[in-house]
């Protein structure tokens, strides 16, 4: 894994061909950054969109899985006689069952077993059954006798390495260190600066919770199995299942079609898409295997804990000289993927010459840590964004106008490559106009206890430029009607959608119209997960190319036909126009060459993106919070979403993302934390009662998505950069930047609870 | 309704949780139809001698079925009855995937057994198609895009509608309250409001129903 792809390609990156012919940047748009409802909209509303949980089969048996419940033990005996007889169980399996004593291996650190002996977290598997209902299921469940060597554990990253912590694993607890980033020279940058300032910040441990848990429905046809998947990658989830059960790719057919999220946690398959098949295979049903609520927050996932300390130094006019920063976090308790990368801001966000960060990661008994929307970003900014307003209050400056003194055009961390674009300049000082920045910022504070503040901060994230592979195919059919093929899944983000409206403004055909088939390994073309606000830049050129090779060729059909030049014509709604003769139009189901073939069919590869050139999505964000000194609650009144995507390919679903990457952040910033208690090392908070994510009540009224266009021609053929990601990345900081602002109090430890915000108060009034 | 024939295993887990939902989960609904059913201890094991026929109005329409007393309402309407519309996220009343209307009030269908159901008007996400033309507020909620995912969104339409017929002219503040039971990890809120508004808006001025 390269520092530069965090996290959605394993092994080696596959590539598809370089086009022949590039299409031009669009000059105009007729569909292309409109606002569409969505193509799947009536699917989704009407409750007709069959999601991976939603499929019923005949014969279909319930899987589930039995979970160790403490933090570390061994498991010294598993008794399944009781279970094996009861009413309606077709399956119980265990470490002791051949089919699944299988290894199960992590990208990195140590391996472990399906059903692993030592359990190295609360809820690892420890046997799985299938019964007739899921009632059953369960009642099996508990009537597994599994005798454990209860074993010491460690539930605090601060303190794993510490002499007292019990060893996890037998190579320690600490992670293999990674060499240091370094630019520049640190001491030098710090003795240069006139204000240095050091701070050390936590971030607490959050949870995908995406509304459809994990899991998927197995079924066998012979040695062929189909699995439907909650999944952000069909293609990935193939690869792991044909590896584990030793299949070919071709008889592995995996259709995600509709997933009901996965911000990161559904990127990969689970150890549930490895047992359903087993299950399905010693019943001889088909099997559903979906996890609960508590599974899904113990097993699947997590943006890890982190603790930064952040050390900047600063000259009196404003220029950055240094920023260092050590972290510590915890993948949990294997290495899996989705930490790290809490340094990339401080890399690369401002200008700074000297520039030094370290990262330590350390096991701890809990579940592993996987992706989650901008993996490290959404922590370094929190860092970042409250140093860099803690300088400008140092300089007397405003927060805006310092860090436009600090703006890079260059990726400093890539080695000085320049930005495709970057619109960062445009995100903070346009955002700021919109927002009323100064209106707002020099408002005289209140004299109730109820005290008003505006905030802001500003990111960009590490990729969000796409590349290969991608293939897509369109066809067009006699009629004229339009079928898009891609393998990429749509998470929600409106992928179909924006996909379509591309075809849309190609060949002239309606949006809504065009039938796409999608994300199923057996119908569609090879594509990577959808994740790392990749997807649209990734698969918009792939699409793009299909969609003007089917134009081409119809083109040159008319012109072979009306014997004219391929120069003068071009595609209208449903007929080949001829420029110069607007009387000329050979309408599309008239074209020889089509109805003779039957089919017109253009395919699409996503070429390499530009070499020495960086693609980077960048934003700002702005908030009002009130806070109540007397009891800590804090309100978030207003929020504005300034981003730098590039090209906004369709404006309804652009804002809905905005949003709710800002409410996620809200998340974050105010109420998101899993808590371990220390005595048990379980985790006390595995529900959405008490794991509390943003609802429609802890939105702001009032919300502004403010598009910052810079016209990218050189990223990729659409324009477009990622935008699923940056707008989390700012929101926490801005949050406690305007916290600060409001009342002159620092929350460094997220989320800042009404208990955590008066304890701070309190102890500033004591420093006074 | 039958006698539980047998009772295996420790008998707490199953009372616990049944305890749990006949007193706090299902409110004044439980109260009003719960009746008999719930005062018997629950076998942590039925068997099939021990399913109880009911019939369910879903729908306007009656469904007669055998049911596991322990069946929820959720199990029931996805998995017995096919009506896969209303969505699972929790099954411990936290999230509102599976809110239906239970006699025009949205209700927690994992929070409600099927046998609680019967005798009671029950609407699900299919209930407020006409044919195979969307309902007001879904329509809403397509056009204002008040969903990402989708996976919630029955569920938060369910809500919608509930809180439409209780108060047709709800402020915004009174759409983020009665929404708020129902949770969207995409976090598709600010829309959520905007098309719940809108659809009050259509109905005051009689563009449907």
């Amino acid at each position: 894994m390269s520092e530069e792809s965090p996290y959605w390609i394993e092994g080696t990156v596959p590539e598809t061909p370089t086009p022949a012919e590039y299409p031009q940047p669009w000059k105009t748009t007729s569909v292309i950054g409109r606002r569409m409802a969505r193509v799947d909209a009536y699917e989704r509303v009407s409750g007709t969109a069959v999601y991976p949980s939603d499929v019923i089969l005949p014969g279909m048996l319930y899987g589930a899985i039995l979970r160790c419940p403490h933090a570390r033990a061994r498991v010294l005996s598993v008794d399944t006689a009781s279970s094996k007889a009861m009413p309606g169980v077709h399956a119980v399996i265990t470490a002791s069952t051949p089919e699944a004593d299988i290894p199960w291996a992590y990208r990195r650190g140590p391996e472990s077993r399906l059903f692993p002996t030592l359990c190295q977290h609360e809820g690892e598997a420890v046997a799985a059954v299938a019964a007739e209902t899921p009632q059953q299921a369960a009642d099996a469940l508990r009537t597994i006798r599994v005798n454990y060597e209860i074993l010491p554990h460690v539930a605090d990253q601060e303190t794993s390495s510490g002499p007292k912590s019990p060893k996890i694993w037998d190579g320690g607890n600490e992670l293999p260190a990674r060499p240091p980033y370094q630019r520049g020279d640190i001491d030098t940058g710090f003795s240069e600066a006139d204000i240095v300032l050091e701070r050390t910040f936590t971030t607490a441990c959050e949870i995908h919770a995406p509304m459809e848990t994990h899991g998927c429905v197995a079924q066998w046809d012979g040695d062929r199995l189909t699995l439907w998947e909650s999944t952000q990658g069909v293609f990935a989830v193939q690869a792991r299942v044909a590896e584990i059960l030793g299949l070919p790719l071709s008889k592995v057919r995996i259709v995600g079609h509709y997933m009901g999220g996965g911000f990161g946690s559904k990127l990969q398959a689970g150890k549930y898409s490895i047992i359903a098949p087993m299950l399905a295979r010693l019943t001889a049903r088909p099997v559903k295997l979906f996890l609960s609520r508590e599974e899904n927050m113990l097993c699947v996932g997590n943006r890890p804990p982190s603790r930064m300390t952040l050390k900047a130094g600063v000259k009196k006019d404003g220029t950055l000289t240094a920023l260092a920063m050590d972290t510590l976090s915890t993948p949990g308790a294997y290495a899996v993927s989705g930490y790290g990368l809490e340094d990339w801001q401080i890399r690369d966000l401002y200008t700074v010459p000297n520039v030094r960060t370290s990262s330590r990661f350390v096991y701890i008994n809990a579940g592993p840590a996987r992706p989650f929307r901008a993996p490290g970003h959404p922590q370094g900014s929190w860092a970042l964004e409250q140093m860099m307003d803690d300088l400008a209050e140092a300089l007397g400056m405003d927060p805006i106008a310092f860090r436009l003194k600090n703006i890079p055009s260059v990726s400093q961390a890539r080695g000085g490559k320049p930005y495709t674009t970057t619109g960062l300049k445009e995100c903070l000082t346009e955002g700021a106009a919109t927002f009323n920045w100064e209106t707002a910022r020099s408002r005289p504070a209140q004299k109730s206890h109820l005290k008003r503040g505006v905030g802001m901060g500003a990111c960009l994230w590490i990729a969000g430029g796409g590349g290969p592979p991608s293939t897509a195919i369109v066809k067009i059919f006699a009629d004229g009607s339009v079928n898009l093929n891609l393998g990429a899944s749509d998470i929600g983000t409106g992928t179909k959608s924006v996909m379509a409206m591309i075809v849309a403004e190609e060949l002239g055909v309606d949006p809504h119209a065009i039938q796409i088939e999608h994300a199923d390994t057996a119908t569609t073309q090879f594509a990577t997960p959808s994740g790392g606000s990749k997807t649209i830049p990734t698969e918009s050129p792939a699409v793009r190319e299909a969609a003007y090779a089917v134009r081409r060729r119809l083109i040159e059909l008319a012109a072979e036909q009306h014997e004219l030049n391929v120069e003068d014509l071009g595609l209208a709604t449903g007929a080949v126009i001829s420029k110069s003769d607007p009387t000329a139009t050979f309408p599309i189901t008239e074209l020889e060459g089509l109805q003779k073939r039957g089919l017109v069919m253009g395919i699409g590869y996503r070429g390499p993106n530009p070499e020495d050139v960086a693609i980077t999505p960048f934003a700002a964000q702005f908030c009002e919070v009130e806070v109540n000194t007397r009891t800590g609650e804090i309100g978030v009144l207003s929020f504005l979403g300034a981003h730098d995507s590039g090209r906004v390919m369709n404006r309804l679903t652009y804002d809905n993302q905005v949003f709710g990457g800002i409410t996620m952040g809200i998340g974050l910033a105010l109420t998101e934390e899993r808590i371990l208690d220390q005595a048990t090392g379980k985790m006390v908070n595995a529900n959405l009662h008490d794991y509390k994510i943003p609802t429609a009540l802890d939105v702001p009224a009032e919300m502004t998505s403010l598009p910052i266009d810079p016209h990218d021609e050189q990223c990729n053929t659409t324009g477009a950069k990622g935008l699923g990601e940056p707008v989390t990345i700012p929101t926490a900081g801005a949050i406690a930047n305007a916290v600060f602002h409001a009342t002159g109090v620092r929350i460094t430890q997220s989320p800042i609870t009404p208990a955590r915000f008066l304890e701070a108060q309190a102890a500033q009034a004591k420093e006074v | 309704m039958a006698k539980k024939p047998t009772t295996k295993g420790r008998e707490h887990d199953g009372v616990t949780r049944r305890g749990f939902i006949g007193t706090v989960g299902v409110g004044a609904l439980g109260a009003a139809t719960v009746g008999t059913r719930r005062a018997e201890a629950v076998p942590e094991i039925t068997t099939p001698e021990a399913m109880v026929q009911i019939g369910l109005t879903i729908n306007g329409r009656i469904h007669r079925l055998l049911v596991e007393p322990r069946w929820t309402l959720l199990f029931t309407l996805r998995e017995r009855l096919g009506l896969t519309g209303t969505k699972v996220g929790c099954e411990r009343g936290e999230c509102g995937s599976c809110t239906v209307l239970i006699d025009g009030q949205p209700r927690y269908a994992c929070m409600t057994l099927a046998v609680e159901a019967e005798g009671s008007q029950i609407t699900t996400i299919e209930g407020l198609m006409d044919g195979e033309a969307l309902g007001d507020v879904q329509q809403a909620f397509v056009n204002e895009d008040a969903f990402q995912c989708g996976f919630c969104t029955p569920g938060q339409i369910m809500a919608a509608e509930g809180l439409l017929q209780a108060n047709p002219s709800p402020s915004n503040e009174e759409i983020r309250k009665g929404m708020s039971g129902n949770l969207c990890r995409c976090a598709a809120y600010h829309h959520i409001v905007r098309a719940v508004d809108s659809a009050a808006d259509g109905r005051r001025k009689g563009d449907n129903r």
